[in-house]
């Protein structure tokens, strides 16, 4: 290879990786169908603002890789890579308008080549394809060679327009639900019904340009200010904070509309949820996929208690919630005992089996006249608190809200006392572990009787929130969603979880053409944190430090 | 002696033996009080058995694939499942291209390895490609992580598929020379039947003795055995590895259309369960032990057809048939648990259990 070639090699590289990315998304039909929500209005559609971040982001990498750090040739290489990647496209669109390949890729639609040829037909649409990539080089390549704060300036403002277009959905309610003759007027300025106004874009950018800029001078001193307050006055502050996000808390479902609250509600279950995986592969570095079983039975625990229907107990909903639990807590032991003496990837797949078998279970026939089979258990009532039926979920949302923070409080003082520390000596190493003498039988047997309590109570919520429990609602995707929330969330990390459980549950609540294509995005999602981020995005600091010695040593040994 | 054996034997284990007592129990029961109750008769038998065969067959050729890799990489490929989904999936659409040529029903035979061959193409580029991406910057990372990654690749994957080519149920054309029956020692069995097993063993065959005959089987096992011994002898591990997906993704893509000509369907969530299955049958075998997968295989197919027939119908359970699928998990948890070397092997025990 002679030296000229090697030089473009990256962009050439990093360029066609970016072109199949943007490919797969246009093909499975991401770009078709956010087509139809805006983040600017009338001027840039979220599909489009996707395949344009895919795009620069490449394009970025390629001028980071440049082998030299010759200015003129990093932005070259940025161009090239736009371009490849645009010629990806044009090649597609292309062979798509002569040859029928809808047959086979039902995503390669008429529309699809629309949206990616800017609306123009014929070549001038290519052209503009092509001049689109090149752009989209350069704009990186420039990107690259600002320094350091206005390019961060220039990422976060963008950022912002995308964040804020996105919420839309969001924030108009919020906004609205005020109804003063004010805010009304804002919120027309910064949105339409779809995505934000041009102008809203604009004054959205300036403004958070002005507050990044005060912020970005002020922060040391306020930093240096806080550092010096005496340490009650600072104890004083962070109570402060926590009240404030209490009363926020409580009072939140009063402004949000009903679709809101119950957007919140589905992130609270899997909060509760994910608390509880958490405890089984946080602390003690168990990975259960067969978590739903515990769900399932807390759910149909209190259908059966509750219900009319099949046996007619006739208990009220806070009779039957600790019977759940319990019964949740007693399943987790008697699966734990099975799987004592499993390790890593077998653990994950006797447990996958088990949540699969117990669904078979309850889906057959055989047990029908007991569980319901396939028609599942009705009318199960609703959280009655004193004489007040809990039917909305605003309701639920506190009943939710009280088990969370239980759920919390009890996991931070577990993690802090004697099981909690076993458990991380044993998630550390098992053999040390219980060569320091700690009974692996009876703390692991802890770990998975805790979560299994925890998801049962979360199950039981669930049940009562529903009214009716299907064998169909407990499948593995719920375990590998929990599973998804603990990990991308920061393993071991109570905020990483609740950050995890907005974004993968909330986020594609609101934006519904997102739901289709959930799963894909948590298959990249899971892969990209696994190999950039192993920690997580919210990652405990205990753990941060383990991954990051760990790449210390790999690196040395390596050398 | 006896204080010995008392201090060895915990609570659990006493637990787990009665457990698994139980489970025998019932199925002999169960098995005694079917044949006694004469539900089928041997003709039922015999078509149960030789079903089990063809499907136990086409696990054990999966199978082959979670535990080449498991060898060489100690780790369980989860993408393996959809890794056998991509071939047949995209091999539909030639099928039905030729068909509606009429290519298909002039030239059968052509056809068919036609579909083989792009099914076998696709599939093996997956396994390929998944390794190369998701797997291989993962190397000596805690074992939680790419395991993970698996999944995350799983899921992707079949979402991926189902993105470009649709979520809807796809039936396999008709093949004329598939359809039919023929008498073996005057027993009516079904032609694609025999003609899955026959071409399973032999793709078995094949494979088996690349591994053992060829430099470069030799090259794999000697990665799976030890992959720094390995490297100081000169073996290119990574190339060794990339061998290894390659391989197996062939013989999952061929498994992929077997059990497309069987079941005559494809859809993006096929390979879900059968890549579960193949996986308990890659445990049953022994894992990392390729005749042990294939055995493990066969064995779990058979156990599959038979058993809802044979334990549960005698025990009155309704409709067994729904529960073969928790036959079959309940055979994994009790193999990893009783006997987490599997059938075959010996060498894993005390690295990995």
């Amino acid at each position: 290879m002679t030296k000229a070639q090697s030089l473009w090699n990256q962009g050439v590289k990093i360029g066609a990786i970016g072109g199949v990315s943007v490919l797969i998304i246009s093909l499975i039909g991401m770009v078709e169908s956010f087509g139809k929500r805006d983040i600017i209005a009338g001027v840039l559609p979220m599909g489009v603002a996707i395949a344009l971040i895919i795009s620069i982001l490449a394009a970025y990498m390629a001028a980071k890789k440049t082998p030299i750090s010759d200015k003129s040739i990093q932005f070259a290489n940025a161009v090239v890579s736009g371009l490849v990647i645009s010629g990806f496209l044009a090649a597609f669109v292309m062979i798509g308008r002569s040859f029928n390949i809808r047959e086979m890729l039902v995503g390669a639609s008429p529309v699809l080549y629309s949206i990616l040829t800017g609306g123009v037909a014929g070549a001038g649409g290519i052209f503009l394809l092509l001049l689109t990539g090149l752009l989209c080089g350069a704009f990186a390549g420039i990107l690259y060679m600002l320094r350091d704060l206005p390019r961060r300036l220039t990422v976060n403002a963008l950022l912002t327009i995308f964040i804020l277009g996105l919420l839309q959905e969001l924030i108009l309610p919020i906004l609205k639900a005020w109804d003063v003759g004010m805010i009304n007027y804002l919120a027309g300025l910064f949105y339409t019904l779809n995505g934000l106004t041009p102008v809203g874009a604009i004054l959205s950018v300036v403004i958070f340009c002005i507050l990044y800029l005060l912020w970005n001078a002020n922060q040391g001193a306020i930093k240096s200010k806080y550092a010096a307050l005496p340490k009650e006055a600072r104890k004083k502050s962070q109570i402060a904070a926590l009240i404030v996000l209490a009363v926020i808390l409580i009072v939140l479902p009063q402004f949000l509309g009903l679709f809101l609250s119950e957007v919140i509600t589905i992130v609270g279950l899997y909060v509760l949820l994910g608390l509880g995986l958490n405890i089984v592969v946080g602390y003690a570095g168990l990975l259960d996929l067969g978590y739903v079983a515990f769900f399932a039975i807390g759910s149909y625990v209190v259908a059966l208690l509750t219900s009319p229907q099949i046996f007619a107990f006739g208990l009220n909903f806070w009779q039957a919630l600790p019977i759940a639990v319990i019964c949740g807590i007693l399943a987790g032991v008697m699966l734990g005992i099975p799987v004592l003496k499993m390790r890593g990837d077998y653990l994950a797949i006797a447990t996958l089996g088990f949540g699969e078998i117990i669904r078979i279970l309850v889906l057959s026939d055989f047990l029908r006249p007991w569980l319901g089979g396939a028609q599942g258990i009705g009318s199960i009532p609703n959280p009655n608190l004193f004489g007040f039926q809990m039917v909305k979920p605003q309701h639920i949302y506190y009943l939710l809200l009280a088990g969370i923070i239980l759920v919390i409080f009890i996991s931070l003082r577990l993690k802090k006392s004697k099981i909690g520390r076993a458990w991380m000596a044993m998630r550390e190493d098992e053999d040390v572990a219980q060569a320091m003498g700690i009974n692996l039988v009876a703390t692991k047997l802890l770990a998975f009787a805790t979560g299994a309590g925890f998801s049962a109570l979360s199950g039981a919520i669930f049940a009562s929130k529903i009214g009716s429990v299907y064998p169909h609602s407990f499948n593995v995707f719920i375990s590998i969603n929990v599973v998804c929330i603990v990990i991308i969330g920061g393993i071991g990390s109570l905020p990483g979880i609740v950050v995890g459980a907005a974004v993968l549950m909330g986020l594609p609540e609101l934006l519904r053409e997102f739901a289709e294509y959930r799963m894909f995005v948590y298959g990249v999602a899971l892969v990209i944190v696994m190999l950039l981020r192993p920690e997580g995005l919210l990652p405990e600091a205990r753990h941060k430090m383990e991954f990051h010695d760990e790449t210390e040593a790999g690196a040395k040994t390596v050398a | 002696m006896f204080q010995k054996w008392k201090d060895r034997v915990t609570v659990t284990d006493i637990v787990m033996w009665m457990i698994g007592g139980t489970l025998l129990l019932l199925c002999l029961w169960g098995s005694v009080s079917t044949i006694r109750a004469g539900l089928y008769t041997k003709s039922h038998w015999i078509d149960f058995l030789i079903f089990g065969l063809a499907q136990g067959s086409i696990y054990a050729l999966i199978a082959t694939g979670y535990t080449m890799v498991y060898g060489v990489l100690k780790m369980i490929n989860f993408a393996h499942g959809e890794v056998f989904m991509s071939g047949p999936f995209t091999g539909y659409f030639v099928a039905t291209a030729m068909w509606r040529s009429d290519f298909l029903d002039n030239h059968p035979i052509m056809a068919i390895v036609a579909i083989f061959a792009v099914a076998m193409f696709v599939s093996t580029m997956v396994a390929f490609l998944v390794e190369k991406i998701a797997y291989r910057p993962l190397r000596g990372a805690p074992r939680l992580i790419p395991l993970i990654t698996a999944i995350g690749a799983s899921f992707f994957l079949q979402y991926l598929f189902k993105g470009l080519y649709g979520s809807g149920v796809n039936a396999y054309p008709d093949i004329e020379i598939l359809n039919g029956f023929w008498m073996i020692f005057g027993i009516r069995v079904l032609k694609i039947q025999v003609i899955v097993i026959i071409a399973a063993i032999v793709l078995m065959l094949v494979l088996y003795n690349f591994i053992m005959l060829t430099r470069v089987g030799k090259a794999i096992r000697a990665v799976s055995e030890d992959k720094e011994a390995a490297a100081l002898m000169g073996i290119n591990v990574d190339a060794m590895i990339s061998t290894t997906f390659i391989i197996g993704g062939m013989a999952a893509g061929a498994a992929g259309v077997l059990y497309a000509l069987m079941f005559k369907q494809v859809h993006f969530f096929m390979g879900f369960l059968p890549g579960l299955k193949a996986f308990t049958a890659a445990v049953l075998g022994g894992i990392g032990n390729i005749p042990g997968a294939m055995l493990g295989g066969i064995f779990l197919g058979l156990i599959e057809s038979v058993a809802p027939a044979l334990f549960l119908d005698g025990l009155g359970i309704i409709a067994p048939y729904q529960l073969k699928d928790a036959i079959a998990f309940t055979m994994l948890v009790m193999v990893l648990i009783f006997r987490p070397t599997g059938i075959l092997g010996e060498r894993l025990a005390s690295k990995k259990a």
